[in-house]
C-alpha cells in the first residue's frame, strides 16, 4: 500500500503523516479551527439567534432597542466577505489575543463570519415555533429558561439542519484561511499543492475535504430525522 | 351565592397600530361564581379571546380591574409580574383551539412542563403527570408523541396538562372548535365531568351555542367588545333579548332554519284572515300542549303544529313550537293572553289577510 503510494503519489508520499507538513497534521489543524471557531462563532450565533426571536415585535421578551442593535449588527458582520474578515480580524488576532498565525491565528475571523451566518438561520428556524406554544409555556406557569428551552427543543431537527449547513460553510472558509497560512487541508492543497504543481497533493486535498463534509452531512442527516417528532 | 372566582371591572383593552386603534375589550364587567361554566359566545372578532386571556394575563389590560381566585391580577396599571404572577398562573388554566402541545415531547413530558415549578416533588412529578392522563382517560398514550395522537387525545393531553397544579379555573378558548361534532362531545363530556368532580370553575369560549347548550350555565354574548347580553343559559335560551343572541340561539336549535321553511310554505303563504302564525316559546314548568288544549276548549281557537322543538338545559326543557292559531280575531287575541298568562311567550310571525 505504501509502496503503491510512494510510485503513483510521490508528493503525496513526501509529506508523510506527521511532521508540519504531514497529512494528519493538516487533517487535525482542519478539525481543530472547525471545532473551536464552530464552537465560539457557534454559541455566539445561537445567543443571537435566540435573542433576535424573543425580543423582536411578537417575541415573549420584546425588546425594541435590543433587537434593532443586535440586528444591525448581525446584518453588518454577514455583509463583510470572509476574504477581507481575515485581513481585519487577523492583525486583532494576532495582537490582542497572541495567538499568532497558524490554526489558532484563523479562529477568530472564522468564528466573527460563522456567528451572523448562524445567527439568521437559528432565527430563521425559531421563527417557525406557533406562537401558541409560548402562549401555552406561559399560561402553565413557565419562567424565561422554560420558555427558551421550549424555543430550543420543538426546533432541535431544524437546528442540527441549519448548525450541518454552517459547519460545512465552516469547513470551506477554514480552507480559505488555510490558503493565506493558518495551514490545514486547505492549505494542503492550495499552497503546497496547487502553488507548487504537486497535482497529486491538490486532488488528495480536495478529496479529504469532501469527505469530511459528506460525513458531517451524515450525521446531520441521520440526527434531524432521528430528533424530528413533528 | 358564593363569592365570585373571577371579578373583572371597567375592562378595556385597546390595540394601537399605526393607523387605528382597534378596542377589542371595550369597559367589560363580569363576574364568574366559583363551579360556574361560563359560555361566552360571540362571532369572530367580537374580542372574545382577548377578553378572556386578560384572565391569565396572556393579555395585559389597558385599564381595568382583574382579580382571579384572591389574586388581584391587574388594578389599573398595577399588574401582577414575575413568579407571583407564574404562581397565580397556576390556578388558572388554559386550553387552546390547536391544543399547542410540545411536537418533540411525549404525551407525559407534556403534562410535566406544567410541574416544573409546583409543589410537587421532583421525584413523584411522572407518577402526578400519569395520574393526570389517567383521569383524562389516556394513561396508555402516555409515552407516545403528539403527532401520534388524534385531534380529541391532544386535547385530552392539553387538557391534562392543563390540570397539572389544581387550577381553580379552567379556561378553554375554542377548544373544540377543530373537533368532529362526536369528538366534540366527548370533550365537553370530559369537561362537564372535571366541573362537577373537581369544582374547577370553567370559562369556555365558542361561537357555537350548541356548545354553550351542552354545558354551560350561564352564558355572555359579546359583540365589538361589549357583552349585550348575559344571564342564565336557561334564561337567555327560553327569553333572548338581543337580536344577536336570538340568532345565536336561532342556528343552534334550528328554529330559524324552520322558519323560513315555513315561510314558504302553501299554508302560510296563503294564511286566511283568521289565522295567524305564531311561535310559541315556553320553559320549565310551563308547558305548551296543555295550554294549546285550553285555549281551545275555551274559545275555539285551534293550533295547527308545524314545528316543534325542546331542549333539555340544566334539566329544564325549553320548548318551542311554531303554530297556526286559528279563530275569530277577538278570541285569537285572548288565547295570546291566556298563553302569556301561563308563562308560554308569543311571538307573532304572520297574520292572515
Ligand atoms: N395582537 C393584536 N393586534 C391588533 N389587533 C388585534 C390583536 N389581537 C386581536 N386584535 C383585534 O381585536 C379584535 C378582537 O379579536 P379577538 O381575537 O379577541 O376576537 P375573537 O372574538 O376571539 O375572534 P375569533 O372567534 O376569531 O377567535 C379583532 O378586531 C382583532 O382584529
Ligand atoms: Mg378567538
Amino acid at each position: 500500500m505504501l509502496n503503491l503510494i510512494k510510485e503513483y503519489l510521490p508528493n503525496v508520499y513526501n509529506f508523510g503523516w506527521t511532521g508540519d507538513y504531514g497529512w494528519g497534521t493538516a487533517i487535525w489543524q482542519t478539525i481543530y479551527m472547525t471545532f473551536w471557531s464552530g464552537l465560539i462563532g457557534g454559541i455566539m450565533g445561537l445567543v443571537a439567534g435566540v435573542t433576535l426571536v424573543i425580543t423582536d415585535e411578537n417575541g415573549f421578551a420584546k425588546n425594541k432597542p435590543v433587537f434593532f442593535i443586535l440586528d444591525k449588527i448581525v446584518s453588518l458582520f454577514r455583509a463583510i466577505p470572509f476574504i477581507i474578515m481575515l485581513v481585519i480580524a487577523l492583525p486583532i488576532s494576532r495582537n490582542v489575543f497572541h495567538a499568532g498565525i497558524g490554526p489558532n491565528g484563523a479562529l477568530l475571523p472564522l468564528a466573527l463570519s460563522l456567528f451572523p451566518f448562524y445567527a439568521r438561520q437559528v432565527q430563521a428556524a425559531l421563527a417557525e415555533i406557533s406562537p401558541g406554544l409560548i402562549e401555552a409555556g406561559l399560561a402553565a406557569g413557565g419562567n424565561f429558561w422554560d420558555l427558551i428551552g421550549i424555543y430550543l427543543k420543538e426546533s432541535r431537527s431544524e437546528l442540527i439542519r441549519v448548525s450541518t449547513v454552517s459547519i460545512i460553510s465552516l469547513i470551506g472558509l477554514t480552507a480559505m484561511a488555510g490558503a493565506i497560512g493558518s495551514g490545514g487541508i486547505g492549505n494542503m492543497a492550495v499552497v503546497l499543492g496547487y502553488q507548487r504543481y504537486y497535482w497529486d497533493v491538490m486532488w488528495l486535498g480536495t478529496f479529504i475535504i469532501l469527505l469530511m463534509i459528506f460525513i458531517v452531512q451524515f450525521i446531520g442527516d441521520t440526527l434531524a430525522k432521528r430528533l424530528n417528532h413533528q | 351565592m358564593s363569592e365570585p372566582i373571577i371579578k373583572i371591572k371597567d375592562l378595556s383593552v385597546v390595540y394601537k397600530q399605526k393607523k387605528q386603534t382597534i378596542v377589542a375589550v371595550d369597559d367589560v364587567d363580569l363576574e364568574v361564581e366559583a363551579g360556574d361554566i361560563y359560555g361566552i359566545v360571540g362571532y369572530s372578532g367580537a374580542g372574545k379571546s382577548t377578553l378572556v386571556r386578560t384572565i391569565n394575563l396572556l393579555q395585559v389590560p389597558t385599564a381595568g380591574f382583574i382579580e382571579v381566585d384572591g389574586h388581584v391580577l391587574s388594578d389599573n396599571k398595577q399588574l401582577y409580574k414575575g413568579r407571583l404572577l407564574r404562581q397565580a398562573r397556576h390556578d388558572i388554566g388554559m386550553i387552546f383551539q390547536h391544543f399547542n402541545l410540545l411536537a418533540e415531547s411525549t404525551v407525559v413530558k407534556n403534562v410535566e412542563f406544567a410541574l416544573r415549578h409546583s409543589d410537587v416533588n421532583k421525584n413523584d412529578r411522572n407518577k402526578r403527570a400519569l395520574e393526570l392522563l389517567e383521569l383524562v382517560g389516556l394513561s396508555d398514550r402516555a409515552n407516545n408523541y403528539p403527532s401520534q395522537l388524534s385531534g380529541g387525545q391532544k386535547q385530552r393531553v392539553a387538557i391534562a396538562r392543563a390540570l397539572a397544579n389544581d387550577p381553580k379555573v379552567l379556561i378553554s378558548d375554542e377548544a373544540t372548535s377543530a373537533l368532529d361534532p362526536k369528538t366534540t362531545r366527548q370533550i365537553l363530556d370530559l369537561l362537564k365531568e372535571l366541573n362537577q368532580k373537581l369544582g374547577i370553575t370553567i370559562v369556555i369560549i365558542t361561537h357555537e351555542m350548541q356548545v354553550v347548550k351542552e354545558i354551560a350555565n350561564k352564558v355572555a354574548v359579546v359583540q365589538d367588545g361589549k357583552i349585550i347580553e348575559r344571564g342564565s343559559t336557561v334564561e337567555i335560551f327560553s327569553n333572548p333579548k338581543e337580536p344577536l343572541t336570538k340568532e345565536f340561539i336561532g342556528v343552534a336549535t334550528g328554529i330559524n332554519e324552520a322558519i323560513e321553511t315555513i315561510k314558504n310554505s302553501k299554508t302560510v303563504q296563503n294564511l286566511s284572515k283568521n289565522q295567524i302564525l305564531v311561535e310559541l316559546a315556553y320553559k320549565g314548568q310551563s308547558t305548551g300542549e296543555p295550554v294549546i288544549n285550553n285555549v281551545y276548549d275555551k274559545y275555539k281557537v285551534s293550533a295547527n303544529i308545524l314545528f316543534g322543538n325542546v331542549e333539555i338545559l340544566n334539566e329544564t326543557p325549553i320548548g318551542s313550537l311554531i303554530v297556526v292559531l286559528d279563530g275569530t280575531a277577538p278570541n285569537i287575541k285572548k288565547a295570546i293572553k291566556e298563553f302569556q298568562e301561563n308563562k308560554v311567550t308569543v311571538n307573532v310571525l304572520k297574520e292572515g289577510e
